[in-house]
C-alpha cells in the first residue's frame, strides 16, 4: 500500500449555471499523506471551497459535472454512489465549516449534533453517543463539557462553536479533515488556538488535514504543503517552505506582498495584488489567467496556457517564472527586492 | 412559559374589550332604535317603552356597554325580569334565547369544521410543499405546484358545490354532507365531514404546500443542512430532522391564522354545507340586527383568533431555543 492516504488527479469542476457554464476548477492534482496537512490557498472565488466540497461528494449533482478522480485510501470517490459516500462521510473524511454560527443547527443542542454523527456511523444508542459527545467536548477544550453539551450554539463563544464544530468533526476519529477557513471568523488570539488544537489532534492520530484558507500567516505556521489556486487551476504548489520563501508564481508572491510584515521595514509600503479575479463565467480568455494582473507578462502569456512544470512535489504554471527574471536587468522592481521587503 | 403565558393573557382581554366596544358603537350608529325592530306594526310609544326597557337599551349606549361587561363577570338582571348568570351575553332580541347558549350548541358543528379541515390542510399542504420542494424541478414538482394552483382558482362555493354534485348526487360516493354530533353517531359525523373538510383543505392547502415549499428550499441551503451532509446523515434525516424544522416556523405563522379564522366560524363553508356552525349564526345575526347574538359571535371569533396566535408563539418557543432564551 503507498504512502498516499488521498489523491486527487485531473480534478475539474463544472457547474450549469443560470448564466451559464462555469470552469470552477479545471485539472487540479494533489496527493496528501496521512499525518500531513495540505494548505490550499486562494482569493474567494478561486476553486478552493469547491474542492472540498467535490471530494465529499456534496456539490449539488443536479447541475455539477465533475470529472478526473478522487480516491480516498484506494477506493474511488468521483462516481461512487451516495450511499458509499454518506457512508464515508463523517466517518472517514469529516470537515470544518468556516463559520460555526451558520454550520451548527440552532434547534439542537451541541451535544446532540455531535453524537448524531457518532450514533449514525457506529450503531451507539443514544447514552454511548452522548457520553462520546462529552467526551470529545472535553479533548477540543470545553470547560465542564457533560454541562456544555445541553447548551445550544447560540449559548456559545465564536471559539467555543468551532471547537464544538470541530468536536462534530472528529466524533468518529477521521483520517481526513478539511477545514474551509476554520478560523477566518474568529479572533486572531482564539485562531492560534484552534489551529494549535488541530495540530495537536493530528500529532495525536495522524489525521491528513486539507487546511483552506486565504491567509498565508495561517499557512505558515501550520501546514506541510501549499497548494496556491488561482481561478481555478494550480498555480503553484511544494512544501510551505519552498513556497512562500521562494514563490515561483508572480500570483503567490503577490500574495506574499500583501500580507503586512511586522519585522523588516514597517514603512514599506504593502503592494497588493492589482485588478480583480477574472469571472469564470463563458470561460476563460486564451493563455495565463493571471496575465491581465501580472507585471511580468509578455506576449506568450496571453497566447499558451502555461502548465505545471517541476519536480519532486514542487511545479509551477508560469512561462517565466520568478527564479528565472533574477538575472533580468529590466525588471526595475524585481520579484526578489519584492520579496525582500516581504520579509 | 407561566410568565408569557399571563402576559400574553392580560393582553388578549384587553384586545377583547377594543373588539367588543367597537361593534357595540359600530351597531348603535347603524341601529340607533332596537326596540322599533321588534314593536311590530301596532306600536304605540308604550310598548315601545317597554320594549326597549325589557332589551336593556333604554340607557345611553356606555351605560348599556358597562351593563354589558358587568354581566359578563357577574350576572345581569333584564327589564322583563329575567336574570342571566354569569356568565352573560345576554338574550337574542330576535328569539329571546340564551345567547351563551346558543353559541355552546353551534360550538361542535364550527370545531368539527375547523380542526378537520386544520389538520387536512396542514397534511395536504405541508406535504405537497415537502415533495415539491426535494424534487425541485422534477416532473413531481411541477405537477404538485400546478395541482396546487388549481386548488387556489377555486372558490369554496364553487368547488364545495360542484364536488357535492357529482360525489354525492351523481356517484354516491360519499355522504350528504350534513352536521351529526360526533357524540351521538361518531361514523355518521365523520361522513358529513367529508366534503367540507376536502372542500376546505382543497381551497387552502395550496397556499401551504408553495409556502412550504419556498420556505424548505431556504431551509434547505443553509450551511447547517450542508453540514449534517458532511456528516453522513440519511438524507430523510437531512430533510425532515434538520431543513424541515427550520422551514416550519412561518407555515405555523400561516396555521395559527387560519385555525383562528376557521374557529371563528367558516363561514361560506358552512353556507354552502348547510352546517349549523358559529359562521352562519354570525351572519343570521347581523340580517336580523340582534345585538347580542351578533356581540357573542365576535367574540367567539376574536377569542378564537387571540388564542390561535397565543398557540403560535407557545409553538415558536418549542421549536426554536433562541425564542426560548428571549
Amino acid at each position: 500500500m503507498t504512502d498516499t492516504f488521498l489523491s486527487v488527479s485531473d480534478l475539474g469542476v463544472r457547474f450549469r449555471t443560470e448564466d451559464g457554464p462555469v470552469q470552477a476548477v479545471d485539472g487540479l492534482s494533489f496527493t496528501l499523506r496521512r499525518g500531513r496537512t495540505l494548505a490550499i490557498v486562494g482569493e474567494s472565488g478561486s476553486g478552493k471551497s469547491v474542492t472540498s466540497l467535490a471530494v465529499l461528494g456534496l456539490h449539488d449533482p443536479a447541475r455539477t459535472t465533475l470529472t478526473g478522480s478522487v480516491t480516498l485510501d484506494g477506493q474511488e470517490l468521483l462516481g461512487a454512489g451516495e450511499a458509499t459516500l454518506r457512508g464515508l462521510r463523517g466517518s472517514r473524511m469529516a470537515m470544518v465549516f468556516q463559520d460555526a454560527l451558520t454550520a451548527l443547527s440552532p434547534y439542537y443542542t451541541v451535544g446532540e449534533q455531535i453524537a448524531e454523527s457518532f450514533r449514525r456511523h457506529t450503531g451507539a444508542n443514544r447514552r454511548e453517543a452522548k457520553a462520546r459527545a462529552v467526551e470529545l467536548l472535553g479533548r477540543v477544550g470545553i470547560p465542564s463539557p457533560a454541562r456544555r453539551a445541553e447548551d445550544y450554539p447560540h449559548q456559545f463563544s465564536g471559539g467555543m462553536r468551532q471547537r464544538a464544530m470541530i468536536a462534530c468533526a472528529l466524533v468518529c476519529d477521521p483520517e481526513l479533515l478539511i477545514a474551509d477557513e476554520p478560523t477566518t471568523a474568529l479572533d486572531v488570539t482564539v485562531q492560534a488556538q484552534i489551529l494549535d488544537l488541530l495540530g495537536d489532534l493530528q500529532r495525536e492520530f495522524g489525521t491528513a488535514i486539507i487546511l483552506i484558507t486565504h491567509d498565508l500567516g495561517v499557512v505558515a505556521g501550520n501546514a506541510h504543503d501549499a497548494l496556491v489556486m488561482y481561478a481555478g487551476r494550480c498555480v503553484e504548489q511544494g512544501s510551505v517552505e519552498e513556497v512562500l520563501t521562494a514563490p515561483q508564481h508572480p500570483y503567490t508572491s503577490g500574495l506574499m506582498s500583501s500580507v503586512p510584515r511586522l519585522t523588516g521595514d514597517v514603512d514599506v509600503p504593502l503592494t497588493p495584488v492589482r485588478g480583480n479575479p477574472p469571472s469564470l463565467l463563458g470561460g476563460l480568455p486564451p493563455g495565463c489567467a493571471f496575465r491581465p494582473r501580472c507585471d511580468h507578462a509578455r506576449d506568450r502569456c496571453g497566447e499558451d496556457l502555461p502548465q505545471l512544470t517541476g519536480a519532486g512535489g514542487r511545479h509551477a504554471a508560469c512561462h517565466f517564472p520568478l527564479v528565472a527574471h533574477e538575472n533580468t536587468p529590466e525588471d526595475t522592481v524585481g520579484p526578489t527586492d519584492q520579496l525582500e521587503s516581504t520579509r | 412559559m407561566l410568565r408569557f403565558l399571563i402576559r400574553r393573557l392580560l393582553g388578549a382581554a384587553l384586545i377583547l374589550l377594543v373588539i367588543s366596544a367597537a361593534t357595540f358603537l359600530l351597531f348603535f350608529a347603524v341601529t340607533p332604535d332596537p326596540a322599533l325592530l321588534s314593536c311590530g306594526k301596532a306600536c304605540t310609544p308604550e310598548t315601545l317603552t317597554a320594549i326597549r326597557h325589557n332589551l336593556g337599551v333604554d340607557s345611553p349606549v356606555p351605560v348599556q356597554y358597562w351593563h354589558f361587561l358587568a354581566g359578563l363577570v357577574a350576572g345581569r338582571d333584564f327589564g322583563s325580569g329575567q336574570h342571566c348568570p354569569a356568565p352573560c351575553l345576554g338574550y337574542s332580541f330576535v328569539n329571546q334565547q340564551p345567547v351563551l347558549q346558543t353559541l355552546l350548541n353551534r360550538l361542535p358543528a364550527t370545531l368539527s369544521v375547523a380542526f378537520g379541515a386544520g389538520a387536512l390542510v396542514l397534511t395536504m399542504g405541508v406535504g405537497l410543499g415537502l415533495i415539491a420542494a426535494l424534487r425541485r424541478g422534477k416532473p413531481i414538482d411541477k405537477a404538485s405546484m400546478g395541482i396546487a394552483l388549481v386548488g387556489a382558482s377555486f372558490q369554496i362555493y364553487f368547488f364545495g358545490i360542484i364536488a357535492r354534485y357529482l360525489l354525492v348526487d351523481q356517484l354516491g360516493w360519499l355522504p350528504r354532507p350534513d352536521y351529526t354530533s360526533p357524540t351521538s353517531n361518531p361514523l355518521q359525523w365523520a361522513g358529513g365531514m367529508i366534503l367540507p373538510w376536502v372542500t376546505l383543505a382543497v381551497v387552502n392547502a395550496a397556499t401551504y404546500a408553495r409556502f412550504t415549499r419556498s420556505t424548505m428550499l431556504e431551509s434547505l441551503s443553509e450551511e447547517y443542512v450542508r453540514a449534517v451532509r458532511a456528516k453522513g446523515l440519511s438524507t430523510k434525516a437531512v430533510y425532515l430532522k434538520h431543513a424541515f424544522r427550520g422551514a416550519m416556523t412561518p407555515v405555523l405563522t400561516m396555521f395559527g391564522i387560519d385555525m383562528g379564522m376557521f374557529l371563528g366560524g367558516a363561514l361560506i363553508t358552512e353556507t354552502t354545507f348547510n352546517i349549523p356552525g358559529i359562521g352562519r349564526l354570525a351572519v343570521d345575526s347581523v340580517a336580523a340586527q340582534d345585538l347580542p347574538m351578533m356581540m357573542g359571535t365576535v367574540l367567539v371569533a376574536s377569542t378564537a383568533m387571540v388564542l390561535a396566535s397565543i398557540a403560535v408563539d407557545a409553538c415558536y418557543a418549542l421549536i426554536d431555543p433562541r425564542v426560548r432564551a428571549s
